[in-house]
């Protein structure tokens, strides 16, 4: 790896120039996309303007609870993180891959038809957290490192414009501390901000980490952050991460997970386990998905689509003859194991970020950390 | 150790579309048995010719009704038709049994990684088939066959579930006969006339006529029947590390993107489908991996 030689420049930036941000991503052909408030929850779609953002609400996250919460203030992402990921975008959970019709020589694959999911407007995304920004560089490597490349997402990850931001209220069930990958900003963005907000003051600070970033700076109000600025910039990083409770400790996880697969732990948690899928379906970094084959009424043309699967379902496993993992206990297994170890040997990455979303999103609270923790504290005892 | 064939060579994507399948026409079908057949199948588009390496496999694709991971059964040295071997069990291969000569199927692969017949170079070979097992190991023989002289004593074991149920018997005859290949086949049930063995297949392991010292073993078959024959070939005393298995599990892309075929940290349609018995002994002596 390399280091960035200089620290890029910080600047400071109003919070109308939010609004300002917005409307140069819209000139430059981009669709904006980034957290709103619908349904009594903080979700990922289209920003028309600064006015979609959920401003002066935040939400109260503990296992198997979410609920929104108004602050008081107006700060513009004084939350952490819904339901959504980013994923939804770069990787619909339903899409074509291809479809086909019938001809003389048996069939012939239509390439126009595969369809650009969510347009063919450049993507940007309004609002990245550090966990998600590690989030979609896993991805990356899932879909886009490969031997084989899926092209939709190659289509749309290219040309994604990433505004991240730095985590200032880590919700409850947040762990990225943990993980490596927040509450600071870290990797591949193209603009990063950072809100500072308190009884005297309101303002962000705005830093570009690559050229397409610092030409959409360019064009809205900016100035150099002065010292203290830049470092309240800090500490609301820093008292970020001190805020953080939830912690999981992964020394030696991958050996830990592969050694206890005969746990006791497992089998209690499975007795929990609803199997609903709800914790692959909001984590930003599960890809398993599965394809359908299907043809019109005549016959003559055929379609594949693909949609979101889980390890978390019976047909997951499916071959003929029977099901591999029939109990719960089974998939949880392998979803756990598969987030914090295999994910390991398979991309060179955990397979988890921390963003606690399967935590919130469980039906019966069911905790990763925890279940990390039981096994450690009972190691072997299989 | 280098395992050999682990760098599958990449297939061409077609127009950029890994999930498409290009059209193959059906030149012949073969009854095998009452539900087993083969389709001999040829590239509709004049492009090179289909070249494979032996244990690897297809994503056949029936149109608008599914796509379905299928060994190839063939001459991997015939690159001018290629041939699939399926037992007729479920939606997909009960619609390809039906399809006969001038009827077209989707391919996307070849997949996966192969048999290690150059190591196997200069070894005694035990193949061990299961059922629908043989025709994944049938590139194999075909290819000892070739390269007769470069191998020591090969040995066949194969069990089917009844008299009816064996695959190729004509041909085993003449590789039997011609080729100096040892076959010994039993089946799990027995019927009128049948006078051979009677057993599972790993009760033909002691009679496997191969030096234990120097033999790399091929097996394919049902998980336990993998599983018990592996500990059969340790207790002759085989090296572990020249034992070779293939792995089955769902597949729903076979290159990687679907997340189906996990065995533990591997993924079957690019790092298999065939191991090496060492690498994933301890999770296939547990249950439900
Ligand atoms: C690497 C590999 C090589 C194979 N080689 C052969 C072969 O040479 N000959 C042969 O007859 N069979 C082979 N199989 C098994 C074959 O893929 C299944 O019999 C087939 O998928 C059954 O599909 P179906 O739609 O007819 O059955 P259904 O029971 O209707 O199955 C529905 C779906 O489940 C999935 N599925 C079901 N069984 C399996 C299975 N065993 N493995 C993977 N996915 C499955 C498929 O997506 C299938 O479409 C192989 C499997 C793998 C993984
Ligand atoms: S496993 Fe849970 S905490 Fe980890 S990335 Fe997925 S949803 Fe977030
Ligand atoms: S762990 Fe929770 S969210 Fe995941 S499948 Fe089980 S009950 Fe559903
Ligand atoms: S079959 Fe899709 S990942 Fe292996």
């Amino acid at each position: 790896m390399f280091q960035v030689a200089v620290t890029a420049m910080v600047y400071r930036i109003e919070t109308a120039a939010v609004q300002s941000l917005i409307e140069v991503l819209h000139q430059q052909n981009y669709s904006v996309l980034g957290p709103t408030l619908r349904d009594g929850s903080i979700v990922y779609d289209e920003l028309h303007d600064a006015s979609d953002l959920p401003m002066g609400w935040t939400e109260e996250q503990r296992p198997g609870y979410y609920r929104i919460r108004k602050r008081n203030d107006e700060a513009l992402f004084g939350f952490t993180l819904g339901p959504h990921s980013w994923k939804k975008f770069l990787f619909p959970s339903i899409s074509k891959l291809f479809s086909a019709s019938r001809n003389a020589k048996g069939f012939n694959v239509l390439k126009d038809k595969a369809e650009p999911k969510g347009g063919t407007k450049p993507l940007a995304f309004f609002g990245v957290r550090p966990c998600e920004l590690h989030a979609i560089e896993i991805q990356d490597k899932v879909f886009a490192s490969g031997d084989y490349k899926d092209p939709q997402y190659n289509n749309v990850r290219a040309q994604v414009f990433i505004v991240a931001v730095n985590c200032s209220h880590p919700a409850e069930t947040c762990f990225c501390s943990s993980m490596g990958t927040g509450p600071g900003v870290e990797g591949q963005y193209d603009l990063a901000l950072t809100e500072i907000i308190d009884e005297k003051q309101h303002f962000f600070l705005i830093e570009a980490g690559s050229p397409k970033g610092e030409q959409v700076l360019e064009n809205i109000q900016h100035h150099p952050a002065e010292g203290n600025e830049v470092s309240k910039g800090e500490d609301v990083v820093r008292t970020a991460a001190s805020n953080m409770k939830r912690t999981l400790d992964t020394r030696g996880i991958k050996e830990l997970l592969y050694e206890n697969a005969e746990h006791p732990e497992w089998e209690k948690v499975g007795a929990r386990c609803l199997s609903c899928a709800n914790c692959t379906l909001v984590c930003p970094t599960c890809f398993c998905n599965t394809v359908e084959d299907s043809t019109d009424l005549g016959g003559t043309e055929a379609t594949r689509t693909r949609k979101w699967d889980s390890c978390f379902t019976l047909d997951f496993s499916y071959i003929h003859g029977g099901n591999i993992r029939t109990s719960t206990k089974a998939r949880y297994r392998q979803w756990m194991t598969h987030k914090l170890a295999s994910w390991i040997d398979q991309f060179g990455t955990s397979g988890c970020v921390g963003c606690g979303r399967c935590i919130t999103w469980c039906p019966v609270g069911i905790d990763i950390t925890d279940e990390t923790r039981v096994i450690r504290d009972n190691n072997g005892s299989a | 150790m280098t395992f050999e064939h682990e760098v599958a060579t990449k297939v061409a994507v077609p127009d950029g579309l890994p999930m498409a399948p290009r059209p193959f026409v059906i030149r012949r079908t073969r009854r095998e048995t009452y539900d087993t057949f083969t389709l001999e199948l040829e590239s509709t588009i004049k492009t090179k010719p289909f070249s494979f390496a032996p244990g690897q496999f297809n994503m056949v694709y029936v149109f608008g009704v599914g796509e379905v991971p299928i060994s190839i059964s063939g001459d991997p040295d015939n690159m001018d038709k290629l041939l699939h071997t399926a037992r007729a069990v479920g939606t997909v291969t009960k619609r390809m049994s039906a399809l006969g000569k001038g009827d077209v199927l989707g391919i996307r692969g070849p997949f996966g990684a192969a048999w290690p017949l150059a190591e196997a170079k200069g070894k005694d070979v035990v193949i061990v088939a299961g059922g629908i097992g043989l025709p994944p190991l049938r590139p194999s023989i075909y290819s000892i066959m070739r390269n007769r002289g470069e191998y020591g004593r090969v040995c066949l074991l194969y069990g089917a579930r009844t008299p009816s149920d064996i695959l190729f018997p004509r041909e085993m005859e003449t590789w039997r006969k011609k080729h100096g290949i040892d076959v010994f086949i039993t089946v799990d049930r027995s019927m009128k006339g049948w006078k051979g063995n009677v057993g599972v297949v790993t009760t033909l392991i002691p009679k496997a006529t191969i030096d234990p010292l120097n033999t790399l073993a091929m097996i394919v078959g049902p998980e336990v029947m993998m599983r018990f024959s592996a500990l059969e070939l340790l207790k002759r005393g085989i090296d572990p590390a020249t034992i070779y298995v293939s792995m089955e599990r769902n597949m729903k892309c076979g290159i990687g993107l679907c997340g189906h075929c996990q065995f533990g940290p591997h993924f079957i349609c690019k790092d298999g489908p065939v191991f090496p018995y060492n690498r994933i002994k301890e999770l296939l002596m547990k249950r439900e991996i």
